[in-house]
């Protein structure tokens, strides 16, 4: 079928960077954004870094002003909310009672943020982080906070972690697992980082078990404002305000009501094709086949993942194949002082080889001798030789990079 | 607000004017400068924010970090004298009138 009615479910960074991909591959038919939050579509990243720690207004974090919306046709339904796919009739049904027909129906419709069902969980000044408004109650509670909790040692947590440090609060991180970052990088890493917090002020609690939240006098009344975490060996720490950032899950069930596949997010091909071949899934909602990191099959949250995964769809709408391989995962963090580099996807028994100091670091990771991750800390020139290494195997192998053949730099201007 | 002159691959120009303390990358998407994408949001970490800057202003921009400079060699198609990255430059009002070309 000719496609001349494009929809997107979803305005965030997967959705918007389709419709600008579509129009910049010269496609001439009808692009229809939908996102549910109110407003122009924006960068979220910003939102747990420097916006949260500074003054911008939230137009600074938009994509594009509304003008590129109109020059390029764009059509952004927001907030508006799809309630059913109607797959045999190639329709969408809209919140606001609308419908919208499709030739071609692309869902990227993200994850939502986990949340913690234990008692307490509705006291005032418990956070989350994932929108613009989140950040913007985060900033505001900030200001007045002496003392912070951060649940779950990830991306975002660390992240807020050093801003909140970096503001005078006394900080306590505190995770289920044993180190910082257990599901993305290296313990080697992990350690660095860690160091790297701990020379803030910032404390760290693993194997943290949380059996809930209390208020100043004990008790835990809905509307009343926390003051501790609780742990399960009845020790409690003391919190003005909390960030829960234990992860996300993905938002697959608009595809799962309709009968399409669902297994850790909306299971797509190599060309983000569901089983429907009018449906295709792309971003942080989607899992599809790979050839990178220990799986088959993965779905990735990242913005490189989103942006990657949006313009080789573009590409394989409007010219039916793709020329790009398969995109090598990378991902950043900025925590303070320290930039958070990865290039690549490590596993759990990955051989490992660590240079630098703690402000310095790097750790290489191979499978069967072969790089396929690099984990950096300040190393940008490394951090971007990497991804092109291991893109084309071209990195030190094991053996190497034992010997003291550390130089990516290097190896990447030999090549 | 100091004027600020883009200039897309093509040669077109864009004049805009800019409020002090935003960054070259952020004035380029927000005035939809054809080559300027800030796929990061600023973080320095993408280089899809690559400007040339003639290099006889180059005094009045602040100084190249160590990220940027990495940035600079290993994250761009090609570096050219006056390579910068938009999102590490402020716009300040001795910056009126600065042309900022878009490398193709």
């Amino acid at each position: 079928m000719t496609l001349n009615r494009l929809v997107i479910l979803g305005a965030g960074h997967a959705g918007f960077a389709l419709a600008a991909a579509m129009r910049q591959a010269g496609y001439g038919g009808s692009v229809t954004l939908v996102g549910d939050e109110p407003g122009l579509p924006y960068n979220r990243p910003p939102l747990s870094k420097a916006y949260l720690g500074g003054t911008d207004h939230e137009e600074t974090l938009h994509f594009r002003p509304a003008r590129f919306f109109e020059e390029n046709r764009i059509t952004l339904l927001a907030p508006e909310r799809a309630l059913r796919i109607d797959r045999e009739a190639f329709k969408v049904e809209l919140a606001s009672g609308r419908s919208l027909p499709y030739d071609n129906l692309v869902l990227a419709l993200g994850a939502r943020n986990r949340s913690l069902a234990i008692p307490g969980s509705e006291l005032t000044g418990i956070f989350s982080l994932r929108s613009a408004p989140d950040a913007a109650g985060l900033r505001a509670a900030l200001a007045g906070a002496r003392s912070a909790a951060v649940i779950g040692a990830g991306f975002v947590g660390l992240e807020f972690a050093a801003t909140a440090a970096a503001r005078g609060l006394a900080v306590t991180v505190l995770d289920a697992a044993p180190r910082a970052m257990s599901r993305v990088v290296s313990p080697e890493t992990a350690a660095a980082i860690q160091r790297c917090h701990e020379s803030l002020g910032t404390r760290f609690v693993f194997n943290a078990q949380i059996t809930g939240f209390k208020a100043r006098d004990g008790t835990a009344s809905p509307g009343d404002r926390v003051n501790a975490v609780r742990l399960a060996d009845d020790t409690a720490v003391q919190a003005d305000l909390v960030l829960v950032g234990i992860g996300a899950a993905p938002n697959g069930e608009l595809a799962e009501a309709c009968g399409l596949e669902v297994s850790n997010g909306i299971v797509v091909d190599n060309g983000y094709r569901t089983r429907d071949p009018a449906i295709s899934a792309i971003g942080d909602c989607a899992h599809g086949p790979t050839t990178h990191g220990h799986a088959r099959s993965h779905r990735l949250e990242s913005v490189q993942n989103a942006n990657d995964s949006a313009r080789r769809l573009a590409q394989i709408l409007t010219t039916g194949a793709c020329d790009a391989g398969d995109p090598i995962p990378w991902f950043w963090s900025d925590q303070g002082k320290m930039k958070l580099q990865i290039a690549g996807l490590g596993g759990p028994n990955d051989a490992t080889v660590t240079t630098g100091s703690n402000a310095d670091h790097m750790t290489m990771r191979f499978r069967g001798g072969r790089l396929i991750c690099v984990e950096t800390i300040n190393r940008a020139g490394d951090h971007m030789a990497a991804r092109r290494l291991i893109a084309s195997g071209i990195g030190p192998s094991l053996a190497e990079a034992q010997a003291g053949a550390c130089d990516l730099k290097a190896a990447l201007k030999a090549a | 607000m100091p004027r600020i002159i883009f200039v897309e691959a093509d040669g077109s120009e864009h004049s805009v004017e800019v409020e002090a303390g935003t960054s070259l990358m952020q004035a380029g998407v927000a005035n939809d400068v054809k080559g300027i994408v800030g796929e990061c949001g600023g973080s320095c970490m993408c280089a899809t924010c690559h400007v040339v800057i003639d290099s006889a202003l180059a005094a009045d921009l602040p100084p190249i970090s160590d990220d940027e400079e990495e940035m600079l060699e290993f994250g761009t198609a090609e570096r050219f004298e006056g390579s910068r990255l938009g999102c590490q430059i402020l716009v300040t009002e001795a910056l009126e009138g600065l042309k900022v070309k878009v490398p193709g």
